[in-house]
């Protein structure tokens, strides 16, 4: 029976395992008493009890709290960001009617993220960041970053868009594992979840036609991917609108916390629930390299907590704990 | 053929009956204009119906069902496309056919890793939709899409591994990818419409018996998912 083995597999599962035990000293003082009055054999039951005891008096909310307030901050981000292009008459002046609609659809829906996390958290909730806070050129508050042309040229607004919906549906599905004792809330985050995907799609779509299509959809994919991308992500999409800002939100993630069976790869991942899929029986006649890349299109990557942060804070201004 | 679970053959109760029409009823909306007839209770009473089980097992035979309704609704797509489809439109089904197929092998593969029943090869009832036509597919798609996502969504919360959470959500968010396009190939903007997606920027759920009285009418065998999750 080793101790910080069970704690450190705990870990695995629950990040925040020792800041419970550590609020709560009394029981390691309880234990050290435990140690000498008990036998070998009853010493799992005795740490049975010990982490019924941290689990069950320590609010789940204060978990579950955490990744909300981490949506929260993602949905700050993405909310700021179209509010922002919305505002823009020279950005609008490039966007045909229907992609204008649909990115006032989608900052609806953002606002609307926050005000549900907000709702949710009720005085848990972090304080909503100021605009300066943000920098979408990627120029860390220079103004002057790689998207420069970000709120003038539609056509960097849509690949900061692609970025920034693709990073979010990775980051809650990378959040749900930690939702699951709260079913409401967890039923709520996949509900975002979704919608979010949904925006991908079409700003994907938006992209491939070109800023100005008003039958955004009917673009033709071309490959590799960074300019004119399908709907869903294909393999890693080659990088992504512009791979040497967004390749991370297209590869692997890191499964120091990961939970259990759950590992964050990347989007040219083959390998499900342990299994090799390109195994599996190709009945659409594509050749075995189509059909390893279809695998990839078919499921999307959950990515973690710190990895999502680091991308996130391409857009946040030097100085500021925002997302830190 | 050891793992084909069995049909139970235990006639439905009278009362189970009223709440399986009712449900049917209330998912019109959700249906295909031109079914309505296949939704006359008096047509549909199951004599017989196959259990998905229950649990997480249950759980995957509930989304086996709805990914093989899927991949062979898409393969009659592909195999006679519409003679009215757009430019390019052919394509996109085309790579929808293979995601839905590799989500349906999947699901068969991890039911028999996870030592489960796997559900039999269901036979899909499609006289509802008229495949030369670009509308009648497109609106068929639109509610197997989006009848897709709320059934994971749904799921979330009744799946008991954090494997099986993780990978509902790498499965639903292409399906709300490909519902998104779907939507917009049928309607330009209606990727997120307020008929899918509510005043709190929410997109839907359903419970798996929901779910399984709205594709009833496209499934030859009576499916019983009153246990899935269970």
């Amino acid at each position: 029976m080793n101790f910080f083995q069970i704690i450190s597999e705990i870990e695995k599962v629950d990040p925040e395992v020792y800041d419970r035990l550590d609020s709560r000293r009394s029981i390691f003082k309880h234990m050290t008493g435990l140690g000498q009055k008990l036998t070998a054999a009853a010493v799992p039951l005795a740490l049975g009890a010990i982490f019924n005891k941290a689990y069950a008096q320590t609010p789940v909310g204060a978990t579950v709290n955490d990744v909300l307030n981490f949506a929260l901050s993602l949905e700050y981000l993405e909310s700021y960001f179209y509010n922002a292009g919305q505002a823009s008459t020279t950005l609008q002046s490039g966007l045909s009617a229907t992609n204008k609609a649909a990115l006032e659809l989608i900052r609806i829906d953002e606002a609307n993220h926050v005000t549900f996390l907000r709702g949710v958290l009720g005085t848990a909730a972090i304080a909503a960041p100021t605009t300066a806070t943000f920098d979408f050129t990627g120029g860390k508050g220079s103004a002057g970053g790689p998207f420069a042309d970000v709120f003038t040229n539609p056509a960097t607004y849509l690949a900061v868009a692609q970025s920034l919906e693709d990073t979010g549906v990775r980051a809650y599905k990378g959040g749900a594992a930690l939702l699951m004792s709260n079913k409401t809330v967890l039923t709520a985050a996949l509900n975002i979840h979704s919608v979010e995907a949904r925006h991908a799609s079409r700003l994907r779509a938006m992209r491939r036609a070109g800023p100005n299509n008003n039958a955004a959809s009917q673009g033709v994919p071309v490959a590799p991917y960074n300019a004119a991308p399908k709907s869903w992500i294909s393999g890693t999409d080659n990088g992504g609108a512009s791979p040497t800002q967004t390749a991370p939100i297209y590869g692997a993630g890191n499964n120091t916390n990961a939970p259990t069976n759950v590992t964050f790869d990347a989007e040219s991942n083959t390998t499900q629930g342990g299994t090799n899929l390109t195994g599996l029986p190709n009945t659409t006649g594509l050749s075995a390299a189509a059909f390893a890349v279809a695998i990839t299109e078919a499921f999307d990557e959950a990515l973690d907590v710190t990895t999502v942060k680091t991308i996130a804070r391409t857009f946040v201004v030097n100085g500021s704990t925002f997302l830190a | 053929m050891s793992d084909t679970l069995q049909p139970l053959h235990t006639p439905i109760k009278r009362r189970s009956f009223f709440q399986y029409a009712g449900a049917t009823a209330g998912a019109t909306a959700l249906a295909l204009a031109g079914c309505s007839k296949d939704s006359d209770p008096a047509a549909i009473v199951p004599v017989s119906s196959i259990s998905l089980g229950t649990g997480d097992v249950g759980m995957l035979n509930y989304a086996y069902a709805l990914e093989q309704l899927e991949a062979a609704f898409y393969a009659q797509v592909v195999k006679t496309p519409a003679a009215d489809f757009l430019s390019g439109e052919l394509a996109y089904f085309t790579q929808i056919a293979t995601h839905e197929a590799i989500h349906r092998d999947f699901l068969k593969t991890a039911i028999s890793g996870a030592g489960g029943s796997l559900l039999p090869t269901l036979t899909p009832i499609f006289t509802s939709i008229n495949f030369s036509s670009r509308a009648s597919v497109l609106n068929a798609a639109k509610t197997f899409e989006d009848l897709g996502v709320a059934a994971y969504n749904g799921a979330g919360v009744l799946l008991k591994s954090q494997t099986y959470l993780t990978i509902a959500g790498q499965i639903v968010s292409v399906e709300a990818r490909h519902a998104a396009l779907i939507r917009d190939l049928l309607s330009p903007g209606s990727f997120a419409d307020d008929n899918q997606v509510d005043a709190t920027g929410l997109d839907k759920q359903m419970t798996p018996t929901d779910v399984i009285a709205a594709a009833q009418p496209f499934i030859t065998e009576k499916l019983d998912a009153s246990s899935v999750g269970k």
